[in-house]
């Protein structure tokens, strides 16, 4: 171990059961599984054919969010649900939960959401946690100084069953963003603009810190929107050093630590950071006040560029010029000469009320324009009905968008959200995949404010022009 | 598991993630099998459930061979480990690339499918001769070429004593059940 740690360095040693070796990868501790129904039954299936059970169910979290129905409904009884197999997968959530003793927020409960939104809603993501889920999106977690990384269904069975991973330490990577974010861009405008810098797989094999000025300044919901779309570059897992911005969020939060547990975990929260001469094995930097609001243009998110800027050009690249024939895009116009079809908000990158209110800002007083279908998905049950409580879903439906119960929704678009063959969405979710969210679908990722003022507008546009 | 032969199918385009090796709509499933039919769905066939021609597994050479030659980064994007299952399924058994996203190449390896990250050289001479025979050696973790040229590569010491020994990780870790405890015990703060 080096003198000097970083954040990374500090959350990873805490957690080691037994240390790697050159044959033997570290026993790495975890201490928040989060559990959802789709990546998860196979794990399940193994336990029963071993006669295992889960070693903490009490560090096990779970909810239903992934192909589940948003669509409104009077009873539970009433879900549409998409299909026979996904209904099945539900039942089948309930049912392991039920066996296995781990407490499920399902349906009927007030804080079931999206795993990546209800753990820091709860309290239950914490500073100098070890957190993962059978979701790649968990790198979330990291916005509270967590180590918090996406798995697959093994290893899913591997943490019911030990509480444990076999992990190798992986790399770690600094992101500094200095100087100012210019009025009018947002974190997602930001993640988007690193993703474009360093490439989607440049943090393959790192864990990547964010940190700077420009970080320090961003609330909690800003901070989960980055660490969110660390996968998106391929890292690991994205962390930020908790801070009085951190704290202020967490406290007293159903599963923050009340009393004087609450004080002890203050004091050892704060001694999570980065000593001033700890050494990164690869550093960035970014310069905040040169950023704007962004879009993507292609079929990654890596292909992303200023609102207003033209489509590059891909030089004889045939994947470059494949994914901007699938898009429909022409190098050298803007991307705001494309019409619109579908606006949706929601996320869990971008579902969280404060990007609820950057797209009412929008379009509070304005109508959704003829022939673009909006949709608005709030992260959380909690979600929807603080949102309800400020009146925001009124000015959704007033401007002619949908407004949903919570889930992921049309990001993925497994629960029947989907986005029709052929049609261009502007999205707040991650991923622009070929597909992703239906099968033809074309997706252009964008912050709340950039997908509200282009379903006002018709066509992809600079909020600013707007707010 | 100790050497394999097979020839190749070549799938250029970079950064494949893993809703185009198996598309979300086909996760509602609770098992591991099945999955190959739905591989590559939506870049395999059209609207109506035919073949889409030009599609490198439709190429009928590309029959029964079980290693798949990808561009960089293969395997992008969600931890799904249907990606894996699915590739199984249909009947590969090694991707070879220059590089894999880090949970598909985890996921694949607990899966005993191979990861095979070659030099861009190798890997440009593998993307303009499809259908060329390879022997991978696990032992020795080298992929021989048809000039005969064994190139080496890079794998974790304990992935591949795995994939030797027939061994099971979650028992490895079962094992490790005292030490879970004490730490447990021990920990200076709890969860």
């Amino acid at each position: 171990m080096p003198s000097a740690m970083t954040l990374f360095d500090r959350v990873w040693a805490d957690h080691v059961v037994v240390p790697e070796s050159a044959d033997t990868p570290a026993v790495l501790y975890i201490d928040l599984h989060l559990i959802h129904e789709v990546t998860t039954p196979q794990a399940f299936s193994v336990l029963r054919e071993r006669g295992l059970s889960v070693r903490r169910p009490d560090l096990t979290l779970a909810t239903m969010d992934h192909s589940t129905p948003t669509t409104p409904v009077s009873s539970f009884q009433d879900l549409d649900i998409v299909s026979e197999s996904a209904a099945n997968q539900i039942r089948q959530m309930e049912q392991n939960c039920r066996e296995f003793g781990i407490d499920l927020l399902g349906f009927g409960s007030d804080e079931r959401g999206i795993v990546h939104v209800i753990g820091p809603e709860l309290g239950a993501s914490q500073p100098g946690k070890t957190v993962v889920c059978g979701d790649s999106h968990t790198s979330t977690h990291g916005a509270f100084g967590a180590l918090a990384f996406g798995i697959g269904t093994t290893e899913v069975g591997h943490v019911l069953a030990t509480q444990c991973l076999l992990q190798r330490r992986p790399k770690t990577m600094a992101v500094t963003l200095d100087g100012a974010v210019p009025h009018g861009v947002a974190a997602k405008d930001i993640i988007l603009a690193i993703i474009g810098q360093i490439g989607v797989d440049g943090g393959t094999g790192h864990v990547i810190e964010y940190r700077g000025d420009a970080v320090s300044g961003l609330d909690m919901e800003e901070r989960m929107t980055i660490c969110n779309m660390s996968i998106e570059a391929g890292a690991r897992a994205g962390m930020i050093a908790p801070d009085d911005t951190t704290c202020e969020y967490l406290e007293g939060r159903p599963r923050s630590p009340q009393g004087a547990a609450w004080d002890e975990s203050v004091l050892r929260w704060q001694g999570l950071r980065s000593d001033d001469d700890a050494e990164f094995d690869t550093a960035v930097t970014i310069d905040a006040s040169s950023l704007q609001p962004m879009v993507t243009f292609g079929t990654n998110p890596g292909m992303v560029i200023g609102v207003n800027d033209p489509v590059p050009d891909g030089a004889g690249d045939a994947s470059f010029q494949k994914a901007l024939d699938y898009m429909k895009v022409v190098s050298g116009k803007p991307m705001s000469a494309n019409p619109v079809d579908v606006v949706f908000v929601g996320s869990c990158t971008n579902g969280r009320l404060s990007d609820l209110r950057q797209a009412a800002e929008i379009l509070d007083g304005r109508k959704v324009a003829d022939g673009v279908r909006m949709l608005v998905v709030p992260g959380s049950q909690q979600i929807k009905q603080h949102a309800e409580s400020l009146g925001l879903h009124q000015i959704f439906t007033a401007a002619g968008a949908e407004w949903r119960e919570s889930g992921c929704s049309m990001c993925l678009g497994m629960n029947g959200d989907t986005v029709g063959n052929g049609q261009l969405s502007v999205s707040t979710s991650n991923r622009n995949f070929e597909g992703r969210q239906g099968i033809g679908a074309r997706t252009v990722l964008a912050s709340p404010a950039t997908a509200a003022a282009s379903a006002v507008l018709g066509h992809i546009a600079d909020p600013r022009k707007l707010s | 598991m100790t050497s394999l032969k097979s020839c190749t199918v070549v799938l250029p385009t970079r950064d494949i993630d893993t809703d185009q090796i198996i598309p979300a709509r086909f996760l509602t499933t609770t098992t591991r099998e099945g999955l190959g039919d739905s591989l590559f769905h939506d870049l395999r066939f059209d609207a109506d459930g035919r073949d889409i021609e030009d599609f490198p597994l439709n190429n009928k050479a590309a029959k029964g061979c079980q290693f798949l030659v990808a561009g960089n980064n293969f395997g992008c994007g969600s931890s799904r480990e249907h990606a894996p299952w699915a590739l199984l399924d249909y009947g590969f058994r090694a991707v070879i690339s220059t590089q894999f996203a880090d949970i598909f190449r985890n996921n694949s390896l607990k899966n005993r499918l191979l990861p095979i990250i070659v030099d861009v050289d190798t890997h440009t001479w593998l993307l303009s001769n499809p259908g060329v025979e390879l022997c991978i050696d696990v032992e020795r973790s080298t992929l021989s070429l048809p000039d005969g040229r064994a190139v080496e590569y890079p794998i974790d010491a304990f992935a591949r004593y795995c994939l030797t020994q027939g061994i099971d990780q979650l028992g490895f870790l079962q094992q490790q059940t005292d030490a879970i405890a004490a730490f447990e015990e021990q920990r200076t703060w709890q969860p």
